[in-house]
């Protein structure tokens, strides 16, 4: 009896080492999380905890929330961030420099206290506790169970739920929908300001790229009658990243003086 | 090993979770930490679940996880929107009730 309680109480091997391999590891990222300057470590981190906590939920018979977990957060809430980091701009890097003089030492110390609130109050819960374990919640399966509270006890809150959830895609879909201050440009505007505007130089679109023998790419700008590249030839984009070909060598003077 | 340590590495998350939430200046960053700590609640949840050999807490951590993407849904749309007026993802200059 006493041993078998002791079984109880105590998790079997597999599952200590489990523990003490992705609980340190678990611990370690959300660190981690804190100190990267990137918001994209940060994202791919934390992806990290949360399929660490869903091994963690398989391992203490809660395999529905555990599948769950990967699905709703690794899946589609850390896609959703990414997302975001992308639409923001993945290099908006923050500085790390505290901008309220004391934040950091103060949140620190302020964590710390909370921290060890949350530890004594944790054991004084735990100590002396009976360990039940989920052998018998869980005898018709895990899903079964879960499923009979959900439609039976907690009936009302799934309902609630589900009227928070249309309520959140409303919201969302409110918050995205922007109305533009000027109205957008017609077809006639644009034609208007490229005929009546200060030059007919673009009247005709702007010249293509590349039209060398040499280099018939995109990333080099074409060449003027008088020789010289037109840099209104190459895409802005690839301006601004930085792939454009210099131009200098495809200069028509320049090849020429190689031939001769 | 004791089910009760799952507890310490949840109440641990939660902690570093709350000072990324006061540290930290990237509003998607400070609302990874918010999800952060959502998670260690959840963690605690099941824990106690598995402690008391009944499975409310998992119905609750469920619960939570509903709560949670919704709550991402709106905040994201929300930092969205600051991003699109202000053209800065940083807490500091969301201060507009302050002058």
């Amino acid at each position: 009896m006493i041993h078998q309680a002791l079984a109880m109480g105590h998790t079997q091997t597999p599952e200590a080492v489990l523990f003490w391999v992705l609980g340190p590891l678990a611990v370690l990222s959300a660190l981690a999380m804190l100190m990267v300057k990137k918001a994209v470590h940060s994202a791919i981190l934390l992806a990290w905890i949360m399929i660490t906590l869903a091994i963690f939920y398989i391992a203490q018979d809660a395999a529905f929330l555990g599948i769950v977990q990967v699905v709703v957060y690794t899946g589609a809430v850390m896609m959703l961030f990414l997302f975001i980091l992308m639409l923001v701009g993945v290099e908006s890097s923050e500085s790390l420099t505290e901008t309220i003089k004391g934040l950091r030492p103060i949140a620190i110390v302020a964590a710390l206290g909370f921290g060890g609130l949350l530890v004594s109050l944790i054991g004084h819960a735990t100590i002396g506790r009976a360990y039940v374990g989920l052998v018998d919640a869980n005898a018709g399966g895990n899903v079964q169970a879960l499923a009979g509270l959900l439609f039976s006890k907690y009936v009302w809150a799934f309902e609630v739920v589900s009227a928070l959830l249309i309520t959140a895609a409303l919201g969302a879909m409110v918050l995205a929908h922007n109305h533009r201050l000027i109205q957008r440009p017609t077809q006639r505007d644009l034609a208007t300001a490229r005929f009546r505007g200060t030059s007919l130089a673009r009247a005709a679109g702007l010249p293509g790229p590349g039209v060398y023998a040499l280099h018939n790419a995109v990333d080099v700008p074409a060449l003027l009658p008088d020789g010289t590249p037109s840099q209104a030839s190459i895409s802005a984009t690839l301006k601004a990243r930085g792939d454009v070909i210099d131009s200098r060598p495809f200069q028509l003077s320049a090849i020429e003086n190689e031939e001769e | 090993m004791n089910p009760a340590n799952y507890l310490y590495v949840s109440a641990l998350l939660f902690t570093i979770g709350a000072i990324g939430v006061v540290v930290r200046r990237n509003a998607i960053v400070v609302f990874m930490c918010v999800e952060l700590m959502l998670n260690a609640c959840n963690l605690a949840f099941v824990t106690f679940a598995r402690i008391n050999g009944n499975l409310d807490g998992q119905v609750v951590a469920f619960f939570t996880m509903v709560v949670a993407a919704c709550e991402v849904v709106v905040g994201l749309a929300i930092i969205v929107t600051i991003y699109r007026s202000r053209r800065s993802a940083s807490v500091d200059d969301a201060s507009l009730l302050k002058r």
